[in-house]
């Protein structure tokens, strides 16, 4: 047996099949909280804020949310994916399965990133209904959602390898992602804030994220595209690294 | 029965905090037999097993199953592995079905709903295949263990105290499964406190104390070797005191004056019955009844860890 495809697939059918279980969490709490920031933001704020880059504000904030879903969830789908089974002691039987951590970690993302392409496309077609959305450069946005998908359901498995007990798991999504996206201009572009603030701002690596996805929309942009997707891969090789050497350790999982 | 299937050597084992928990363990372990670990709690059963199945790195020493280095050629070993874990390890919002199934996947072998209903049914799980496992007794889920374990077919079987918080009956219908499965081939290795049950179904028998094999033995020369016979006579009269030429005997008066107990060596090749018999009724003592009373692993289990403790 030289690859386990049987194995990978046991693990990502597995996860598969939590988030069909709590569909209901999985997929409608994204889907409702999203509509409601549509409803709040777009329709109330947006009569109230002009155009930006010539895109009404509606349109304007649906890479932002997105992006603020996709981190979300494919941190929070991953970090419980393996942080449950290390939880309740039943991850014995991976690590006693002729399975490699490779094969493992990549299954558990795997599942995790698609899961979140599938709450991230949801989300696309929930937005139609409140504002008009086009899609300038739809495989740059695929080949985006996917990427970032992966790279946080990496970092979601990072924080649950690490993590040893709930409160750890919802530090980072909660008091890190969530603001960095908030202030990482999901709602508004770079130019309209403070100098001050636009300069703070370009050390929030999800600034590159949101304007690289709305780039792939509307082709505007406050940075090049290609600085987007460097970040996006000077963060995904940095969680690989990251992945590999926590796992090599045995850290929390194997002694 | 003589063909290693499993050979350990010189393995050791210390924690991150310190803890030797294995100490330059060695064990050869023969195809198609059962071989029972005993030792007190943290004696070092279980990071045996675990080493043996890839969940803990050994710190020194070789580990080879039919062959195959533990480390190197880990997916060989392990797919010829199944592990039944002392906790009751599950994911408790999944049905049994799905659960068996999902570790026969993990051990590379394509799905096989025949298989699988078969195992169910072996384990008296087959009514219960779509319940969810948090609805099930402890003993139900200790046989979903037991099930996960076999889903893959292995040909060895590590069970971690099998057997723990399971009642009488559903422990002797595990001894049966466990003697057919031998039956069928699989070598089996059991780690449990109840001696009886080593006793009722091992071929052999390991003893651990403080991460060492103090002894491996098959049971029956186990119990031949270090086994004792006590003989019991009881008199139709109270006696006092032992008489003198009986003192040569090493005997024991009981408490109410009615009985003797004389200890003998089973691998004797006279072990002083006759004559004892001789000088009791010499001495004018009527007997009124003989009963022996032999050794059970158990009380060669706790000797054997008690003499090595004092060590």
């Amino acid at each position: 047996m030289r690859i386990n495809y049987y194995g990978f697939r046991a693990i990502y059918l597995h996860e598969m099949d939590r988030f069909r279980r709590t569909l209901l969490q999985s997929l409608i709490s994204p889907v409702l909280s999203t509509s409601l920031y549509f409803i709040v933001f777009g329709s109330v704020i947006g009569n109230y804020v002009q155009n930006i880059d010539g895109i009404s504000y509606g349109s304007y904030i649906v890479p932002g949310l997105i992006m603020l879903t996709l981190l979300t969830q494919s941190i929070s789908n991953t970090s419980f994916g393996i942080f449950f089974p290390k939880f309740n002691g039943s991850l014995y039987e991976i690590l006693a399965a002729p399975i490699s951590t490779f094969e493992m970690v990549l299954a558990f993302v795997g599942a995790g990133a698609t899961k979140t392409l599938i709450i991230g496309a949801v989300i696309l077609a929930t937005s139609n209904f409140f504002v008009e959305v086009s899609i300038l450069h739809p495989l740059l946005m695929v080949f985006l959602l996917v990427l970032v998908a992966f790279t946080f359901a990496l970092f979601g498995f990072l924080i649950g390898l690490l993590s040893s007990n709930f409160e750890q798991m919802s530090i980072i999504p909660t008091l890190v992602i969530t603001p960095m996206v908030f202030l990482g201009g999901s709602l508004y572009s770079l130019d309209m804030l403070p100098p001050f603030w636009q300069m703070v701002t370009y050390f929030n690596p999800v600034v590159y994220l949101i304007n690289g996805l709305r780039f792939s929309f509307y082709g505007a942009s406050d940075f090049n595209i290609w600085i987007s997707i460097a970040s996006m891969i000077f963060f995904l090789v940095l969680c690989i690294s990251v992945v590999a050497y926590v796992l090599k350790k045995g850290y929390t999982i194997k002694s | 029965m003589s063909e290693d299937l499993i050979s350990i050597n010189n393995l050791s084992k210390t924690y991150k905090n310190g803890l030797k928990a294995l100490n330059n363990v060695s064990l050869n372990i023969k195809k198609g037999e059962i071989l029972a670990m005993l030792g007190p709690n943290g004696a070092g059963k279980t990071t045996l097993i675990s080493i043996i199945c890839g969940i803990v790195t050994p710190s020194s020493g070789k580990v080879n199953v039919d062959g195959f280095d533990i480390i190197n050629d880990y997916r060989q070993t392990r797919s010829k592995i199944g592990l039944v874990p002392q906790e009751l390890t599950l994911e408790n919002f999944e049905t049994v079905f799905n659960n068996v199934s999902f570790t026969r996947g993990l051990y590379g072998k394509a799905p096989d709903p025949k298989y699988i209903e078969s195992v169910l049914k072996k384990l008296s799980l087959w009514d219960k295949k779509d319940n969810i496992l948090r609805q099930l007794s402890g003993g139900m889920k200790r046989r979903v263990l037991i099930a996960k374990a076999l889903s893959h077919k292995p040909s060895i079987l590590f069970l971690d105290e099998p057997t723990a918080g399971v009642d009488v009956e559903l422990r002797k219908d595990m001894w049966k499964s466990v003697e057919a499965l031998r039956e069928s081939g699989v070598t089996i290795i059991l780690t449990t406190h109840y001696i009886e049950e080593a006793e009722a179904i091992a071929d052999r028998v390991a003893v651990i104390n403080n991460g060492e094999i103090i002894v491996v033995d098959q049971k029956k020369d186990l119990l031949n070797k270090m086994g004792r016979k006590k003989l019991r006579i009881d008199l139709h009269e109270k006696t006092d005191t032992i008489p003198e030429s009986l003192s040569k005997y090493d005997l024991e008066l009981s408490g109410n004056k009615l009985s003797l107990t004389y200890s003998y060596d089973t691998q004797k090749q006279r072990t002083g019955i006759t004559n004892l018999l001789q000088d009791i009724r010499d001495q004018g003592l009527k007997l009124k009844d003989l009963k022996t009373e032999e050794s059970t692993l158990e009380k060669i289990f706790v000797t054997l860890v008690k003499e090595n403790n004092e060590n």
